[in-house]
């Protein structure tokens, strides 16, 4: 009996181990080749480098410089804090109004409206390409942060809507109720009881929305025109370096610097954001 | 959020409407008038350091959209008559968000609906012409089978691989780090993704590309895994297969947590293995869970276009409906037979819709 438990509880740590080791496996590859000179990463594979992992010659940050001042890595980096900051602001004070409404107003037509909401968080984005594209040549927004900006907080919003209506739905009645009996109106009752009480669930969402964008490649790619985000600038240099894998993995890892931190700092936050719901895909 | 609220300490005082108050409309609305103007100056110069437009931008988007609720607010409390005040408001409220949904995904929606039955430059009515063409074209059969490859293979090994990783993951102790290993992927951009990949499938220069070494150790050839027609579309499919498994074991993970321990427990004093406990416990217990998991996963995989569009862009027999949309529209200038892919990737998530919508519902009461 004691033998058997021993052998299934290895059997359980060695499987876990070994299927976190090969999920990893990857990203790790790529971030050693980063860090390995052009010369050894063209000749051999970059397990190599672990053998030897303390002569200093294996490892150089060359790579790095190189790709942000010779191929526009900066700038890319730069185009995508300026799209991905207001773009994940904007949708959450919308939604917000909105969830609020569908959980504590009575207004005509609010159950078919949240409905829609509902139905809008899986359509696919291709929806949007070619109308929005005409819609914003024909006022002029084509190829601005603007009309990016706007985009996003326009796809993001069923998510967001629904994420903070589960949420705020949930408080209690009585709170939103003894503020009207106070004479608060509904704004007051929102901006000073029901949003401070959001915290958790805006911050979710803000995740959400901010590795979306970051990582987003298609709108970018169709509405933002010649500046360019991390994504396309990466997408472009696959293209353009073809095997020069020193440059591609210093660059893949530059645009993934950012999420990765976002994750492991404010993890609790996003995976209670997994579970409210659902996720955009 | 068991505290009470503080009533009476602090009275409320929505409805009085002072001088004071009914001056700063007016100066709000310059303002906010003033401030976008020189913000949009800002924006269409391309000169114009890109902090200063994010600074611009978050002033005008947050503060600005705040002061425009705000002013709606007010002018709103000016309405002298309570009942038509408290009709009004929820528009307030639902309105921004309504047009915005409105504009982005609603008029879209019937717009892609109607240019699809409209010929390439959407000038004349070929009524479904362009479907027809689609169903017929070779490249688009070979988009439609792959589509299906990709929702039959990732879900399948992504769901099921989550949810013996769930249950595995369950009886350690450092579970939270192992999950987050398998969770990371879907952190990085699928462009991320695509490079990582490229260089795992590397065969160029030889010796580099982790699999290719790995086969060589056992005499085989190295493999072209995105040219070779035999292999290339499972090498894509296994890419989306690491991205998605970590959302299903997080899902799955969690519903398992939820099941009752005393159940499980009282199941073994009664002698079940574990594999009784398994298909007779877990799994009926995790249905439902498991079908949002399915239908998650399927929803993105139909979606997918940038790591067939980082990989392959399509060649070589590796085509997917979203990225030929995505070709017909920007290479080809096809908007027709464009908006006709996009069409049909809508009506392949209309079912997901249509039980979403239902679940919501039933959720409300």
């Amino acid at each position: 009996m004691r033998i058997q438990r021993f052998f299934s509880r290895s059997f359980v740590h060695f499987a876990v181990i070994t299927i976190a080791f090969l999920w990893t496996l990857p990203t790790v590859g790529v971030l050693v080749s980063s860090l390995r000179p052009e010369n050894d990463v063209k000749t051999s594979g970059w397990w190599n480098a672990l053998k030897h992992p303390f002569e200093e010659s294996v490892w150089t940050f060359k790579n790095y410089s190189d790709v942000i001042n010779a191929n526009g890595i900066d700038e890319a980096f730069v185009n995508t804090l300026v799209v991905t900051i207001p773009a994940t602001i904007l949708p959450i004070t919308v939604a917000a109004f909105a969830a609020y409404a569908f959980a504590w107003m009575k207004f005509p037509g609010r159950d078919w409206l949240f409905a829609m909401v509902i139905g809008l968080m899986v359509v696919p984005l291709q929806v949007a390409l070619i109308p929005i594209l005409r819609l914003y040549t024909a006022t002029g927004i084509a190829g601005t942060f603007l009309g990016l900006w706007l985009a996003h907080t326009g796809f993001g919003l069923p998510l967001a809507i629904y994420l903070l209506y589960n949420y705020i739905s949930q408080l209690p009645a009585d709170l939103i109720e003894s503020a009207k009996i106070d004479g608060a109106s509904d704004f007051t009752a929102f901006m000073k009881i029901v949003l401070p009480l959001s915290t958790p669930a805006i911050a979710s969402f803000a995740i959400f929305q901010f590795l979306w964008i970051w990582n987003d490649l298609l709108v970018s790619l169709v509405f933002l025109g010649t500046n360019k985000v991390l994504t396309v600038k990466l997408s472009e240099l696959t293209g353009s370096l073809g095997n020069k894998w020193h440059l591609l993995t210093a660059g893949a890892f530059v645009s993934m610097v950012v999420p990765l931190a976002v994750f492991f700092a404010l993890q609790r936050y996003f995976v209670r954001g997994l579970l409210a719901g659902s996720v955009k895909g | 959020m068991s505290s009470q609220p503080q009533t009476g300490t602090q009275p409320l005082s929505g409805n009085n409407v002072g001088i004071v108050r009914m001056l700063l409309v007016p100066l709000a609305l310059i303002i906010s008038i003033l401030v976008g103007r020189w913000s949009l100056g800002v924006m269409k110069d391309a000169e114009a350091p890109r902090l200063l437009v994010v600074g611009v931008a978050l002033l005008v988007g947050v503060f600005g959209i705040w002061i425009a609720y705000w002013l709606c607010n007010e002018l709103l409390n000016l309405i002298p008559s309570e009942t038509l005040r408290e009709k009004i408001r929820p528009i307030i409220f639902v309105g921004p968000a309504l047009a915005l949904l409105i504009i982005y995904l609603v008029y879209p929606t019937v717009m892609t609906a109607y240019y699809s039955v409209l010929d390439k430059n959407s000038e004349a009515f070929v009524g479904l012409d362009n479907f027809v063409f689609a169903f017929k074209n070779r490249t688009i059969q070979i988009a439609l089978r792959n589509n299906l490859y990709w929702i039959v293979g990732v879900t399948t090994f992504s769901v099921v691989g989550g949810l013996i990783m769930a249950v595995l993951f369950d009886k350690v102790r450092y579970e939270s780090v192992a999950k987050s290993m398998i969770f990371m992927p879907m952190i990085i951009s699928f462009v991320g993704a695509g490079v990582i990949w490229r260089f795992m499938y590397a065969s160029n220069p030889p010796g580099v590309g982790l699999l290719n070494a790995f086969i060589s150790n056992f005499d085989y050839k190295p493999v072209a895994w995105l040219i070779n027609k035999s292999v290339n579309n499972i090498s894509l499919i296994v890419i989306m297969i690491w991205l998605q498994t970590g959302f299903c074991l997080v899902i799955l993970s969690a519903a398992l947590k939820a099941i009752p321990a005393d159940i499980i427990d009282a199941a073994r004093v009664d002698g079940a293995s574990e594999l009784d406990i398994f298909w007779r416990i877990i799994i009926p217990s995790l249905k439902t869970t498991i079908l949002t998991v399915v239908t998650t996963v399927v929803i993105a995989v139909l979606k997918v276009f940038d790591i067939v569009f980082v990989m392959t862009n399509g060649n070589y027999e590796t085509e997917v409906i979203a990225n030929r949309m995505f070709t017909e529209f920007f290479r080809n200038q096809n908007y027709g037979l464009s908006s006709a892919l996009t069409m049909i990737l809508v009506i392949a998530v209309l079912p997901v819709m249509i039980i979403n919508v239902r679940n919501a519902r039933r959720q409300r009461g």
